[in-house]
């Protein structure tokens, strides 16, 4: 195989030194990741070699030599580079060189045959491939390379593949650690030995970020021990928590919450990137939440809503009784029966005009309770549009109520038809064996049957229409409640951290690598350069997608079909843990 | 053995092809090095002809729309929906070149390069690389033949995991192919007898330079 050799961008200006870096066999590839400078100490190169090896587990050697020519020709360098192969011993043995300010290299990798020392050397062909250290450090390959177990005391734990490049740059922090400002014995050129790179907000975040995660806890511990107290496990308020929106998204708020104060040190990247995209979405969430505010606060808007909110309510409440009265005329042309007619409208009238006290009882206070649900919206914009979904439900209450009426009507009429149609044509449900089997009747009971089953058909148009009527309203408003919904979850489960870290570090992502071939010269090595290719958009969301509360439909449109034609209710939003009504 | 000389293939060469609907092709071919080599072929360019037609369709539909309703806002719109869509057709959809570079021993990469400039990259490593084959296929009514890299199945040793299609907008005709696929197997050949050979014969430094 040819012999590919990853050097460092940053140390192809450096001055002449030994090669020192990582050899992978099952690819034949050697990782250069620094170069020590003359003049040296073998025996402390050595010694330095063996505290990095110690400390980051990888299996670091000294490769060969690189040499950087001035234009003068140094002949006593040559035979010099070649005496230090006796020296560190490392097969195959890399010989890269370079002619300053020119593009012109050359590299040669000799590989002793036999064990003896005499024995014949051989050449391999070498592949330049240039890598930038420190986006190869800092980025993470996606989808992350299974390592496989590293048993105790094993020196070194192989990825496959170019993973393996990653892996070990990533791992060798330790060589990194000297800049060329150190007094150490040895000198070396890396990407940080210009000096090492540190952010001063970065370090002082971290320092204060210690005591404001446990003070944070602190109250977080005093709210969830409040909120888990006896008196509201009791049965009015937790069948009323259960049903409100609102309590789910502020128990989602405070789960997150909990998850970015916790004192545990994230375990691997994975769980860093989620508490960052935690932070960053519960930190936009509170300044729209904020906006929101200042612009309800900027024109009185609290007083115009209020205003606003009980003539809206009357309104609708009007439309529904001029409906009511259409139905009971002659809808769109159809014959109702009559008396079933006035019965179902009065009823369904007497309600509306209930709904429409109660709204006109509770309009003097309207505003306040406005002002202090509007005073929520600075915990997040989720959970002012929660808020908003709890309102919109409780004002088309009736509605729902008249939903549930017409649907219950229709389905025991539903089911009251097929039976007696089964009785009409001589047969039976088994509920024993759920199946229809065949029956014999008596004469009177196929006579009342018969009676009965002539009846409903003839209601059947009448009961029918009010639950389309009353089912196609419940649909709007669910409609709109799940609009609301799509929102609130959009803003719970967008990683927008892991968006930023894409859209300004493209490199810290990485979907893979891709290589540009360098000018090429006949005769010289061929020069490739290794840059990161960044995941795309869908991938980085798809990977970094925070775990919302929201529920999906779990209906598909077949079975939702099948439920509506049988007059089954329908419960659009099933969230975890909810009894079945 | 001297330098490049008798014996070794061209270094750069273009041949003109056609695609699946007739239109014209360039491969353009690159060989850097016995193990490198580099593909690149090229779409034909967006006609002005269809783009009159379709900026002409679509102006005179908003037109029609204007004279109907009085509106001067749908002819503003009309020239900004024609603009974004020409600038999204240039971005996301058409395809000016493609380029498949293989190295011995390390991968293959393929790129498509859009009419804007942008750059998409996949690179698949040598070691998930099973063969490259012609592959034929049912195309709408046609029955066309394109060039395909298969993977390795990890789990199984002699499964292919994958299937991957390459030059899928260029489209070129199986002579075309025909070219590309006999460079690939060169290369594939080389590689496997590499890898599967621990003994490797003396070989003289062949550079023109020595340290």
């Amino acid at each position: 195989m040819v012999l590919k050799a990853f050097f460092p961008t940053c140390c192809a200006s450096a001055d002449s030194g030994l090669l020192v870096g990582r050899w992978v066999p099952e690819q034949s590839s050697a990782v250069v990741l620094a170069v020590v400078h003359f003049p040296f100490i073998p025996v402390q190169v050595k010694e330095l070699l063996a505290q990095v090896q110690q400390a980051s587990r990888v299996g670091v050697a000294v490769l060969g030599t690189w040499c950087h020519r001035r234009q003068e020709l140094e002949e006593s360098l040559g035979p010099f580079l070649e005496g230090l192969g006796a020296l560190f011993s490392h097969e195959p043995w890399l010989q890269l060189c370079r002619e300053r300010g020119s593009k012109s290299w050359s590299c040669k990798a000799t590989r002793r045959q036999g064990p003896a020392p005499l024995a014949p050397a051989c050449e391999d062909q070498v592949m330049l491939i240039f890598y930038d250290q420190r986006k190869v450090l800092l980025s993470q390959l996606h989808p992350p390379a299974a390592l496989p177990e590293r048993q105790a005391g094993d020196a070194t734990a192989s990825a496959g593949g170019l993973a393996a490049v990653f892996d070990t740059v990533a791992r060798s922090e330790v060589l990194f650690q000297s800049d060329r400002f150190d007094e150490g014995p040895v000198r070396l050129t890396h990407w940080q030995s210009e000096g090492m790179e540190a952010s001063i907000l970065v370090e002082l975040a971290k320092r204060a970020a210690g005591p404001v995660c446990l003070l944070l806890a602190c109250l977080l511990s005093l709210v969830s021990t409040a909120s888990a107290c006896r008196v509201f496990r009791l049965w009015p308020l937790s069948f009323i928590w259960s049903k409100l929106s609102t309590c789910e998204q502020l128990r989602h708020r405070l789960d997150q919450l909990a998850l970015v104060v916790s004192t545990h040190r994230a375990e691997g990247p994975a769980q860093l990137m989620r508490k960052a995209n935690t932070l960053v979405s519960m930190l936009l969430d509170m300044a729209l939440g904020l906006l929101l505010l200042s612009w309800l606060h900027r024109k009185d808007r609290f007083a115009q809503l209020a205003e606003a909110l009980v003539p809206v309510a009357d309104r609708v409440a009007e439309e529904l009784q001029h409906l009511l009265q259409w139905l009971m005329g002659a809808p769109a042309g159809l014959k109702m029966n009559r008396a079933l007619d006035q019965v179902l409208g009065r009823f369904f009238l007497y309600h509306i005009h209930l709904w429409i006290s109660y709204i006109h009882l509770m309009s003097p206070f309207i505003e306040h309770i406005l002002w202090h649900l509007g005073l929520s919206a600075c915990l997040g914009l989720t959970v002012a549009l929660s808020i908003l979904s709890d309102i919109i439900s409780l004002l088309t209450f009736h509605i729902y109520c008249f939903y549930v009426y017409g649907a219950r009507l229709y389905c025991l009429k539903i089911h009251g038809l097929s039976s007696l149609w089964r009785l009409f044509r001589g047969k039976k449900w088994n509920v024993l064996r759920q199946r229809v089997d065949s029956c014999s009747y008596d004469l009177d009971q196929l006579f009342i049957g018969t009676l009965l089953f002539t009846i409903l058909i003839f209601l059947l148009p009448t009961t029918a229409l009010y639950y389309l009527v009353f089912t196609l309203l419940r649909l709007l408003v669910v409609t709109v409640q799940g609009l609301v919904h799509l929102l609130v979850d959009l803003i719970n489960s967008l990683p927008l951290y892991s968006l930023g870290l894409r859209l300004c570090r493209p490199y810290r992502l990485a979907a893979g690598v891709k290589f540009r071939v360098l000018e090429h010269e006949a005769g010289r090595p061929l020069r490739l350069l290794m840059q990161i290719n960044p995941l795309p958009f869908s991938h980085v969301v798809r990977t970094y997608r925070l775990p919302s509360c929201g529920c999906h439909p779990k209906h598909s449109w077949g079975s939702l079909c099948r439920k509506l034609f049988f007059g089954e209710l329908i419960y659009p939003w099933r969230q975890r843990g909810d009894k079945q009504d | 053995m001297a330098g490049p000389g008798a014996g070794e293939p061209a270094m750069e060469d273009e041949r003109s092809f056609s695609d699946i609907c007739g239109g014209r092709l360039a491969l353009h071919r690159r060989y850097y090095s016995p193990s490198c080599l580099e593909f690149c072929l090229s779409c034909p360019r967006i006609s002005l002809r269809s783009l009159t037609a379709v900026t002409c369709t679509v102006w005179l539909a908003a037109y029609g729309l204007f004279t109907l309703c009085e509106n001067s806002m749908i002819l503003s719109a009309a020239i900004f929906i024609t603009l974004l869509g020409l600038l999204g057709y240039l971005h996301f959809v058409k395809i000016d070149h493609e380029t498949l570079l293989i190295i011995d021993s390390l991968g293959i990469q393929m790129t498509s390069s859009y009419a804007s400039g942008k750059e998409s990259t996949t690179f698949i490593e040598m070691g998930k690389v099973k063969d490259v084959i012609i592959n034929e296929a049912i195309y709408m009514q046609k029955v066309i033949y394109y060039l395909c890299i298969l993977l390795k199945d990890p789990v199984e040793p002699h499964g292919i995991s994958q299937v991957v299609p390459l030059f899928q907008s260029a489209k070129p005709r199986l002579d075309c192919l025909i070219e590309v696929y006999r460079s690939c197997q060169e290369i594939l050949a080389h590689q496997k007898a590499t890898s599967t050979n621990p003994f490797r014969k003396p070989v003289l430094s062949s550079k023109g330079d020595d340290s």
